[in-house]
């Protein structure tokens, strides 16, 4: 198949190469959460929410000079076209669980809130492709708006290399054509990479501009991401009337 | 801007789930002007002072593509809804269409109105697909008008009337193709309009005239939810339409939902359905089953070997093995008949280049194809033509493009090429290379050395084409669509062009080549001490034909050091040859005819068995060594992407008829490994001489063709090659006229990292198409090469009646199946006059044969006079 159009140039869906999806998020959206964002990037859809810090359940997980952080992923049933019974806790929610857990917990400033936890809940109410990505930009949102201190933001982005041509965002027929895909959590401001995964083989120099490609493609979430959080805190201001 | 496509869809495991797709629209997207003012004209196609531009629709490509190829059709739109229509009806226009609009030198623009905002048009309630792209197809017409204003015309072109009145209706100018090439005043480019595509036009009118014409002679076929549902309910079955290959009026299709076979009888029933096509069928009342039972009965074994033919050379060639009368356990009619059904609807069409001819017509019966030659049936170049056609084999010349990928001419052997640290100058080596006779694409030479230590050094020289077929190039493109050189009897299709399949690749003698090589070390004993790879640079001694290097072999006075390579090469490849057979390689029968061809008539002047000779099995035994090492090589380094062949085992059904076959001569064949039977047909030794070559042939028969893959896409206990029983094999020593070949030196290449892989091999589902493209390319070639065999038979034996031996393979109830050993030609002898059942085709009038004598050797007067050719 044709993943890219050698006449045209165009996508399936009509994106250019380094393209992304249409991409929204929204703060807010479950307020009894201390801390929700809904993100959509096309048609997926993944909604985070936030709680604490607060007192550590468990108390024989509590770390004595920084904040506990746990995640759960979770896909709702009615996330993808056939509507599947997923069992919590399988491999692949525990293992993404686990890479937005590590991922957060990079630009969380754990060291200022001990001996307390922070939960992340994500859940993705609609799949198609990018999944990983959507939950760690939603868990961003989440977190900023729950105003738990971080260092930087962390948006992330796919990218992938189909047809001989390294594509950005890649969307759910062109994430299971079974070519090489790389997942790429950067801080925003700082520059720094703190999320990379690919689970194929690529030539260095190919690898190479398909990570430079979700990097771009992190920036401009993460552009995307400030101007969410800056309209947010306006209207914050405006209704505390400062 | 957004918009989203849902559809539902069918899941493989029959699951129906809604598919929401997201569908883009952008404003990016520039009309191909170069002189608008407001899109980027940076990628304009379109010529400056087009006065006119054109916009075809889906029919017109498919039915006017020898038209639109020619250069006096120029600026044209090409809407991306056509192209997909097309690239779904017809795979090949499509490729011409795509070489067309990347031509530079051409005037063709694609215009992606599936994906402008302006453009796009969304479904209707009630619309029909079709007439939903045909109003796109206006809406970007029309689109275009006002964008480019009054100074350009836009003319749509179609024959579809409606289409037509609308677009009119609409203010947009539109033509049929007639008229418009009229009004261009060539009149050589009328001859290229196909006239047949006038249906929407002319015969509509004709029927308009004579509405006694309008009766039905096939029921409609049922809409698209009809099939869904009834398949669902199980009213209707899926299943792939194939036609018995000697009874067009006789089809069957296999059902999963039966879990038998359905047979289709007659036209009507078929109901327009193709060979290959995926059918929706409803079973018949039960009592028109035995009708057709009976049918069978009559008809019998009459639906095999109807016609006198080469010998099938695998199961994929051979008529389908029927197993009739095997009522399955607990039906309850004692009779069973199989199901007899009738197509409703087509799922799927196999599309396809047909070729058909006129009729009635008064004498004699002429072809009008496309252009303006007459073809008649029979006459070699027509029969050569249908032959090429239906097998989809490209015999257009290649493009300027892909000749402008070639090196200057003369080429020679550069200091650069010998400067390049990873080509070894290996132009001191005594290389030679042994081909059929009058081989100009040599694609593999050989030497042999002896060592100090007593092993020798032998080399396999393969020309390293891929050092001018570049990847990605357009020169690779189009050996990558070809696939595989054709060989015909009279004639070659090449895969790459002249210059370089003859010249510059081709590992002729007294001149310096760049070849890449396979080198061993050697014991005595055949054993591989070492082996490395290396391009290099080589120049050989001799071009020697079969027969030569033999009677080098052969004659005793000869003692040169050729002569000495030669008879060591060959002791060491019988040792090999042995080894292999001792393995469980199977030595099957598939007899190859050759000719000897008239070079002013090109008719066939002799025919005979094509003569193996010791020499060609040597060339033989060092192929499979040097592709073995190969294929071990590059597996090693790229696992999950190499280009393999394989040959699967045969399951125990396919081996059934050999099997029974072998039992009613009372010969109990051992077929639990490819060992086994290789020994158990080694044993089958018969009184006959020829009774072990028979049943070779109808072991070949039941095997599959081997085939090629990737590596990633099965396990490696799937890789291995049956015949040859090799653990792994592919194809690395004739990249002159396989693509495959191709493939594989870059893979070895890179994995002796001399050059880098190129990124396609990296794309999954990419090097899977291009794997099943090259499957599909070579069986069409072998398809062909079969074909061109037949037809030259035939007109052989036309002219010459000719009294043989023959051995009779089966009996029927009213004939008996004849296989002739010298002509690798079968054929039916009937005992009764064929009387009123069979197709008229066949091809073969049993005259002057002694009918009495059932007695194993008789002599039987081949094709006699009466020669139609059936194809
Ligand atoms: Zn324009």
């Amino acid at each position: 198949m044709e993943y890219v159009d050698s006449l045209t140039g165009f996508r399936l869906d009509g994106r250019r190469p380094t393209d992304m999806r249409q991409i929204r998020g929204e703060i807010g959206v479950v307020p009894k959460a201390d801390g929700s964002a809904l993100f959509e990037m096309g048609n997926t859809k993944v909604i985070a929410a936030i709680y604490g810090p607060r007192e550590v359940q468990n108390k024989s997980q509590q770390v004595n000079n920084q904040a506990l952080v746990r995640c759960e992923y979770s896909m709702a049933n009615f996330s993808t076209g056939d509507r599947a019974r997923r069992p919590k806790g399988d491999r692949r929610s525990t293992e993404i669980s686990l890479v937005i857990r590590q991922t957060m917990e990079a630009c969380i400033l754990t060291h200022l809130m001990p001996r307390s936890q922070i939960d992340i809940f994500v859940q993705v109410l609609q799949a198609d492709g990018g999944t990983r990505s959507a939950c760690i930009n939603a868990a961003t949102l989440a977190l900023a708006d729950a105003g738990i201190p971080m260092c930087d933001i962390v948006t992330s982005c796919s990218a992938g290399y189909l047809s001989s041509t390294p594509l950005l965002d890649l969307n759910y027929i062109e994430d299971s054509a079974g070519g090489p895909d790389v997942t790429v959590g950067i801080l925003a401001k700082m520059d720094k990479v703190t999320l990379l995964q690919m689970d194929a083989k690529l030539p260095l120099d190919i690898f190479e501009n398909v990570m430079q490609l979700a990097i771009e493609g992190c920036k401009a979430i993460a552009q995307y991401i400030r101007g969410v959080l800056l309209e947010n805190t306006k209207q914050l201001e405006y209704r505390k009337g400062v | 801007m957004l918009q989203s496509k849902s559809f539902v869809k069918k899941t493989r495991q029959g699951r129906v789930v809604k598919v929401v797709r997201e569908h883009y629209l952008r404003d990016d997207i520039y009309c191909g002007a170069p002189s608008c003012k407001t899109c980027d004209t940076s990628a304009a196609r379109l010529s400056t002072s087009a006065s006119t531009v054109l916009i075809v629709d889906t029919n017109v490509v498919l039915n006017q593509i020898v038209l639109l190829e020619n250069p006096a059709i120029d600026d044209v739109v090409v809407l991306s809804v056509v192209l997909e229509e097309v690239r779904n009806k017809n795979l090949a226009v499509y490729n011409r269409l795509k070489a067309l609009c990347t031509n530079s030198l051409r005037k063709f623009f694609v215009f992606s109105n599936e994906h402008h905002k302006d453009t796009y048009v969304k479904e209707m309630v009630g619309e029909s697909p079709n007439d939903r792209n045909d109003r796109a197809i206006r809406v970007a017409a029309l689109w275009y008008q006002s964008h480019l204003g009054v100074n350009t015309q836009i003319l749509l072109i179609t024959n579809d009337r409606e289409n037509k009145r609308r677009a009119i209706e609409e203010g947009i100018s539109s033509e049929t193709v007639e008229s418009y090439v009229r009004s261009l005043g060539k009149p050589d480019l009328l001859d290229l309009v196909v006239p047949s595509s006038s249906a929407g036009v002319s015969m509509e009118d004709v029927e308009d005239l004579r509405p006694s014409k309008k009766k039905v002679i096939y029921s409609e076929h049922k809409p698209m939810s009809e099939i869904t549902s009834g398949l669902h309910h199980r009213v209707y079955h899926q299943g792939k339409l194939r036609v018995n290959r000697y009874n067009p009026f006789e089809a069957y299709v296999g059902s999963e939902s039966i879990g038998d076979e359905i047979v289709i009888y007659g036209r009507s029933n078929m109901n327009r359905a193709f060979d290959g096509d995926i059918v929706a069928v409803e079973l018949l009342p039960q009592d028109q089953w035995r009708d057709g039972k009976s049918m069978i009965i009559a008809d019998d074994e009459d639906d095999e070997e109807e016609d006198v033919h080469l010998v099938p050379s695998s199961a994929d060639d051979a008529p389908r093995n029927e197993n009739l009368v095997q009522p399955t356990a607990g039906s309850v009619a004692p009779v069973s008949g199989r199901p007899a059904g009738r197509v409703v609807g087509i799922i799927k069409r196999n599309w396809h280049s047909y070729c058909g001819s006129l009729e009635p017509m008064p004498m004699p019966a002429a072809w009008k194809s496309f252009g303006q030659k007459n073809y008649f049936i029979g006459d070699r170049d027509t029969e050569n033509e249908v032959l090429l056609i239906e097998n989809d084999i490209n015999t257009r010349p290649f493009s300027s493009q892909v000749l402008a990928c070639l090196p200057p001419l003369p080429w020679s052997l550069s200091s650069e090429d010998l400067a390049n640290a990873n080509r070894e100058d290996l132009r001191h080596l005594r290389v030679f290379s042994v081909d059929p006779p009058g081989c100009k694409d040599i694609d593999d030479a050989l030497h042999c050395m002896p060592l100090a230590n007593g092993n020798f050094e032998v080399g396999v020289h393969i020309a390293d084409v891929t050092n001018f077929v570049l990847p990605g190039t357009p020169l690779d493109e189009e050996a990558s669509q070809r696939g595989t050189s054709v060989y015909l009897v009279e004639r070659r299709i090449d895969m790459l062009p002249k210059p370089l399949t003859e010249d510059i690749c081709s590992l002729r003698s007294d001149v310096e080549r760049l070849a890449f090589s396979v080198i061993w070390e050697m014991t005595p004993d055949s054993e591989i001490i070492s082996t490395r790879y290396t391009k290099s640079a080589i120049k050989s001694c001799a071009a020697l034909s079969y027969v030569e290097a033999q009677a080098r072999m052969d004659d005793s006075r000869m003692m040169d050091p050729l002569t000495t390579d030669l008879r060591n090469l060959n002791s060491l490849a019988k040792i090999m040859r042995l080894r292999r057979i001792e393995r469980g390689a199977l030595t099957l029968a598939s007899p190859e005819v050759k000719f000897e061809i008239d070079t002013e008539t090109h008719d066939p002047l002799d025919i005979g068995m094509y003569q193996i000779r010791e020499a060609n099995q040597m060339i033989e035994e060092f192929m499979l060594a040097a592709n073995v090492s190969v294929a071990e090589k590059i597996l090693r380094h790229f696992p999950l992407c190499s280009l393999l062949r394989r040959h699967p085992s045969p399951t125990k059904e396919m081996l059934e008829p050999l099997l029974q076959t072998a039992a009613a001569v009372g010969l109990d064949l051992d077929v639990s490994s490819s060992k086994a039977l290789a020994d158990s047909l080694d044993r089958a030794v018969g009184d006959d001489p020829y009774f072990n070559k028979l049943i070779r042939i109808l072991a070949t028969r039941c095997m599959t063709q081997a085939v090629y893959f990737s590596s990633g896409d099965l396990s490696p206990s799937e890789f291995s090659h049956y015949g040859l029983a090799a653990r792994l094999y592919t194809h690395f020593t004739s990249p002159i006229r396989r693509y495959a070949d191709v493939i594989v030196h870059r893979l070895l290449a890179a994995a002796l990292g001399i050059a880098k892989l190129p990124p396609i091999f990296l794309d999954g589902p990419q090097l899977m198409s291009i794997a099943d493209n090259l499957n599909h390319r070579h069986r069409n070639a072998q398809m062909a090469s079969r074909a061109s065999v037949e037809l030259h038979t035939l007109i052989y034996f036309k002219k010459r009646p000719t009294d043989t031996e023959g051995r009779i393979v089966k009996i029927k109830s009213n004939r008996f199946i004849v296989f002739v050993p010298k002509f690798g030609i079968e054929g039916p002898v009937y005992l009764v006059p064929k009387g009123d059942k069979g197709a008229d085709w066949v091809n073969h009038n049993p005259t002057g044969q002694s009918s009495s004598s059932l007695s194993s050797r008789f002599v039987k007067q081949l094709f006699a006079a009466n020669g139609g050719i059936s194809c």
